[in-house]
């Protein structure tokens, strides 16, 4: 069992080096599969147990994508970060995952719900098609309810211009 | 409900309005409604009034003290002139400590001379177990005829809301409208780790707690009854819809559904929510059943739609979309169909509220980077900026539809203000504690 875990590990990490991302994803579904009845009762610390949800050094324990002025676009550099979480939601089906929304304060607040609504829209919609299934993700909005940063300046609305990412037991 | 005058005065050291509003007393509706407030030990974000700015041609009226008055207590008139005066319509004339019985001859050229066109009277009555009766009569002191009378039963603590009665009656025989001094507001008041949804009398006394959370509690809503709220609470890490029963202290889920569920607005016979869900993508329009059941979609389109309001009429559902590329305002029969573009002027445009009339539009405008508070003639089109402030939010017009309520920011606090919606009446409602945001004015009590 731990050979085949091994294994297991050793192609999940392969698939999330490599660049394009379309040609693995079916791939890696499919070993996910196999691998569910094997990797889920026994958390043994692999790449995609929950252990490493909590581990600092786990490209998992990554959660927040910020976003530009006014955009809804994943940058590039969270890319990487969202492979590892829609390989997470694979290898963990009863896994769920909330992603909260948010917005910087100009304007109204209903408004502002649904550009942070947009954004969490946006992280949800990359995971689908980085794998993750649709059923354990839920995107939702604090709008400017719940910001971060509480100063009127841009470095402040930029960090507020952000989407996080909670599982199970976090929210 | 001990409310905490001193906090009170050493933020409001300006102001003449203070001393009334923070006796703690209770309203008739307040027995039932206290028994439907959590308790609360956090500081009640009392609120008061300034006036900023007044109305040009303001009626002179006296209001004499009224004999029997002291017996429970001397709030009775100084209630009835503040109401009077902040409205911004009137001019009080000092009534120079005359005490007048009711009922007794007025001395017309006197009340002249002060410069008073109108002049009302009143007694208090003790009568049985302890109970009052109080009468009063308003008078014309140009044409020297009485305009009208009227006696209201009342026991020692409802003194507030027997004066905001007189000062309605005032008002309308004055100004030929409905006063309001006897509707409630809504607000939420955030304070360290908590917020906590208030309803208060109109003069922003006798403020009680309906719900209190940890996290935020945004856009409440009253519906026609004036009996539910409609308000979104983000306890359990997102967004849904309730509808709360005041006096039974109750509430239930209205909109619950996968991803986010916001903006809730009432229509006009109170029994359907338009509400905004996520549950089929991004933000859109839906109508739901008051109790939760029968959601219905209302339109579709491919960016946002939000902050619905239904026309008094029922006929037409306002609402901020981006389908334009900005935020604009746009209509929607509430039966379904097409949308029509309402705002034009610059590129955003949100928070439509119909005045209860239906022939003007409050909203919030950007105008270079300053959000501001503006109102729109529907017929004409014309648009007015209400405001000079740089960080307005939710407007929601009084129900006579004189003044419009709104959020506001000023010193980097969140404070609500009032602005007649010809502009001239200014007031600010500052509060002891805490940030106050997210006002709605309720309906006429029935």
């Amino acid at each position: 069992m731990r050979r085949l875990f091994a294994i297991l590990s050793l192609t999940l990490l392969a698939a999330c080096s490599s660049q394009p991302p379309a040609p693995e994803q079916n791939a890696s579904g499919v070993e996910d599969r196999s691998g569910r009845d094997v990797l889920n009762p026994v958390d043994n610390g692999g790449m995609y147990s929950p252990a490493r949800l909590k581990d600092p050094k786990s490209p998992l324990s990554k959660r927040e994508i910020f976003f530009d002025l006014d955009s809804y676009a994943i940058r590039a550099e969270f890319k990487p970060v969202l492979e590892q979480h829609a390989k997470f939601l694979q290898a963990n089906p009863k896994y769920k995952m909330l992603i909260q929304g948010n917005a910087d304060e100009r304007g109204s607040r209903e408004y502002n719900l649904a550009l942070g609504q947009k954004r969490a829209e946006a992280v949800k919609k990359a995971l689908q098609l980085l794998g993750a299934n649709e059923v354990q993700v839920e995107a939702v909005s604090l709008g400017k309810e719940k910001p971060r940063c509480m100063e009127s300046t841009e470095e402040c609305w930029a960090q507020n211009r952000r989407a996080d990412i909670l599982y199970t037991g976090e929210f | 409900m001990q409310q905490r005058p001193s906090s009170l005065a050493s933020h409001c050291n300006n102001e003449p309005y203070n001393s009334q509003m923070n006796r703690p007393m209770r309203i008739s509706f307040s027995s039932l409604l206290l028994a439907a407030m959590l308790a609360s030990g956090a500081a009640r974000a009392q609120l008061s009034v300034e006036i900023v700015g007044a109305g040009a041609n303001r009626i002179p009226v006296a209001v004499a003290d009224f004999p029997g008055e002291r017996i429970v207590s001397q709030a009775l008139t100084s209630v009835i002139r503040t109401d009077l005066d902040r409205s911004g319509l009137f001019r009080m004339i000092d009534p120079a400590g005359n005490a007048i019985p009711e009922g007794a001859s007025i001395a017309y050229g006197d009340w002249k001379s002060r410069g008073a066109d109108a002049l009302a009277v009143g007694q208090v009555f003790p009568g049985a177990d302890g109970r009052y009766e109080t009468r009063f009569r308003l008078y014309d002191t140009q044409k020297q005829v009485q305009l009208g009378s009227g006696a209201l039963a009342h026991s020692s603590s409802q003194l507030r809301s027997t004066g905001h009665r007189i000062a309605d009656f005032i008002y309308e025989k004055l100004t030929g409208e409905p006063g309001v001094f006897s509707t409630r507001i809504a607000y939420v008041v955030k304070s360290v780790g908590r917020f906590e949804l208030q309803i208060a009398d109109a003069d922003g006394g006798n403020a009680q707690t309906a719900f209190a959370s940890s996290e935020p509690i945004i856009s409440p809503t009253w519906a026609p009854d004036g009996n539910r709220i409609a308000y979104v609470s983000f306890q359990t890490k997102k967004p849904v819809i309730y509808v709360h029963d005041l006096a039974a202290g109750r509430r239930h889920v209205a909109a619950n559904f996968k991803g986010s569920n916001s903006a809730p607005a009432w229509s006009p016979d109170g029994k359907r929510l338009a509400v905004v869900l996520t549950k089929d993508g991004s933000s859109q329009l839906y109508i739901v059943n008051a109790d939760g059941s029968g959601v219905t979609r209302l339109a579709s389109s491919a960016g946002i739609d939000t902050e619905p309001n239904f026309s008094p009429d029922g006929n037409f559902i306002y609402f901020t979309s981006d389908r334009g590329g900005s935020p604009q305002i746009y209509r929607i029969p509430a039966s379904g169909g097409d949308a029509q573009r309402v705002t034009f002027e610059g590129s955003y445009n949100t928070s439509p509220r119909l005045s209860p009339d239906g022939k003007s539009m409050a909203y919030v405008a950007r105008n270079s980077g300053r959000f501001q508070l503006a109102v729109m003639d529907l017929a004409s089109e014309q648009t007015q900026i209400l405001t000079d402030s740089s960080k307005d939010e939710s407007p929601s017009f009084a129900p006579n539809g004189r003044m419009i309520l709104y959020a506001t920011e000023i010193g980097g606090r969140g404070v609500l203000a009032a602005v007649s919606s010809d502009g001239r009446v200014k007031l600010r409602l500052p509060s002891a504690a805490g940030d106050v945001r997210e006002p709605a004015w309720g309906p006429f009590a029935k």
